[in-house]
């Protein structure tokens, strides 16, 4: 949800693909193993997406786990979390959209939830949803899936389960593009590069 | 949006991301914990010199329930009991350092000035003034309309079916009653027509506006055949101000038995409405004048859900106003 330095959409339509559909489609893979396998199985697993590139994540990690699982249903399984209300930097930017928080009808009250998101970088987006969480319920435990871990945390959080770790600059600007959402082909590009590069020069 | 003024200051868009973001705020009403930190370390100042028990009661709540900090300030037992103005009010809160202040007012436009005259950096709700605008009142209304008539939308997936994305396009809302001293139906008018709905007022000729020509809408003096020609989706009767009414200029109907008789929704009336209208009103009502007591109890009346929805418009609202001000300090991370 924190892709870098807020700068207007598509201001730089080009930059480095260092993920390609194949590469994100064998990360969703191996990621869903490694879910089955810390949870010994797919029981009381609860998957939200982080609006809005989580959500379809969720979605794909959710259909590879029915495939290891048959009895593993996608639909009541598979939720989504808004996080916007509880974010810590509301403050500093232009009134954000409220978007959808949408739970499995079973809830997540003593389920294993497993978060997903896109892009994991200064983990505040996630502080803000474990806030979100334990306001919905009290699940047995939570763990965090994100395709890319991009560093400069923030604050103490890690991931459990991660695509790609991609090392940047603070600067670079890391975008994950996903067919559903963005009508192109699969992809995780770093933009902004060039910029990072003069920049640790100059220091 | 800095203010919020008056509905006919909204534009569409604005207009339907205020209900999008309403029918988000209500889905979180549903919860066990209905309190969001959003707000938190803000205060709303809820400054009423006219009586209010819902809106004042509903905005608290909404301020409340976005973890806000709530001052209550009504002109009853209050400086301005004393004399004070307007202004020297308004340089009291804006020392008191005020995020938002809900004003209700019996002048027009005391809202207005309180925005714009630079005695306050707060961003200003207008929660009635006079016979001007109600503009809360009028978004609790298309929300509760768009949540029982509007086409199932599809700009979100799941989640939220209640109408999010959709606008008032097509629908028919006859308003009813003392639209003369109403800013409830002034506020109703700018904003559905600007949703996209068509809009009648009818009431007795006394009891309309000079000026009501000027209007985006109908206006008719006969109840029945609007009902039985027209078919409107909606009736929102509007309350008879007998408050308003007592001044220089008289009476403006006979008799309340005459008024209920043409004007009253009643159990006849009621039975010739579509079988999916709604009726709806402002609150508080009167019993037996303008609505009978079989048409408030009845399964096509939405009167409770009205102040329900209230709370999520003015949560929306107070999100909207306040939460992305980047003017404020700042630095607290």
């Amino acid at each position: 949800m924190s892709p870098g330095p807020a700068l207007p959409a598509d201001s730089e339509p080009d930059g480095t693909t260092v993920l390609g559909a194949s590469d994100v489609a064998r990360a969703l893979t191996r990621i869903a193993h490694e879910i089955v396998e810390r949870a010994r199985g797919t029981d009381d697993l609860v998957l939200l997406g982080i609006p809005t590139r989580g959500v379809t994540l969720a979605r794909r990690l959710a259909e590879r786990l029915a495939q290891i699982d048959p009895a593993f249903d996608v639909d009541a399984c598979v939720g989504e979390l808004d996080v916007t209300m509880y974010r810590d930097d509301l403050r500093r930017q232009p009134t954000r959209a409220v978007g959808v928080t949408r739970l499995p009808a079973a809830g997540i009250e003593n389920k294993t939830v497993v978060l997903v998101d896109d892009v994991l970088f200064s983990g505040r987006t996630i502080r803000a949803a474990l806030d979100a969480l334990g306001d919905l319920g009290r699940p047995r435990a939570v763990r965090l899936a994100c395709l890319v871990d991009r560093g400069h945390r923030e604050v103490p959080i890690r991931p459990d389960f991660v695509g790609k770790n991609l090392p940047t600059a603070q600067s670079e600007r890391v975008r994950v593009r996903l067919a559903e959402v963005d009508d192109v082909a699969d992809a995780v590009v770093i933009a902004g590069r060039d910029d990072a590069a003069g920049e640790r020069g100059a220091r | 949006m800095k203010h919020l003024l008056s509905t006919a200051d909204l534009s569409k868009q604005e207009a339907v991301g205020l209900l999008d973001t309403a029918a988000q705020m209500a889905a979180t009403q549903s919860r066990e914990i209905k309190k969001l930190p959003t707000l938190r370390g803000r205060t709303v100042v809820n400054l009423f010199f006219e009586d209010s028990t819902r809106t004042r009661i509903s905005f608290e709540t909404a301020a409340k329930r976005l973890s806000a900090d709530v001052i209550n300030f009504s002109a009853k037992g209050s400086s301005v009991s004393k004399g004070e103005s307007l202004k020297d009010t308004a340089l009291t809160l804006h020392a008191m350092g005020a995020d938002a202040v809900v004003v209700r007012h019996w002048a027009s436009g005391a809202p207005y000035q309180l925005a714009h005259a630079g005695w306050l950096d707060a961003a200003v709700l207008n929660a009635g003034d006079g016979t001007h605008m109600h503009p809360t009142q009028a978004l609790l209304d298309a929300y509760t309309i768009r949540r029982h008539l509007a086409v199932r939308g599809s700009g979100l997936p799941g989640g939220a079916a209640d109408g999010v994305g959709a606008d008032l396009a097509g629908l028919r809302v006859a308003i009813v009653g003392d639209v003369l001293h109403s800013r409830v139906a002034r506020a109703n008018v700018a904003l559905l027509r600007t949703l996209g709905a068509e809009v009648t007022l009818v009431a007795p000729p006394t009891l309309v506006p000079v000026g009501v020509e000027t209007w985006p809408c109908r206006t008719s003096y006969d109840l029945d055949a609007t009902l039985d020609d027209w078919r409107p989706d909606a009736v929102m009767m509007l309350r008879v101000q007998r408050e308003r009414m007592s001044g220089g200029a008289g009476a403006f109907f006979p008799s309340p038995l005459e008024y209920s008789r043409y004007y009253g929704l009643d159990a006849r009336r009621l039975a010739r409405l579509a079988d999916h209208a709604i009726v709806m009103h402002p609150g508080p009502m009167n019993r037996g004048l303008e609505i009978s007591a079989e048409a408030a109890d009845s399964d096509k009346a939405v009167i409770v859900e009205q102040v329900a929805n209230g709370i999520a418009v003015r949560m929306a609202a107070l999100y909207l106003l306040m939460a992305g001000d980047s003017s404020a300090e700042g630095n607290d991370l």
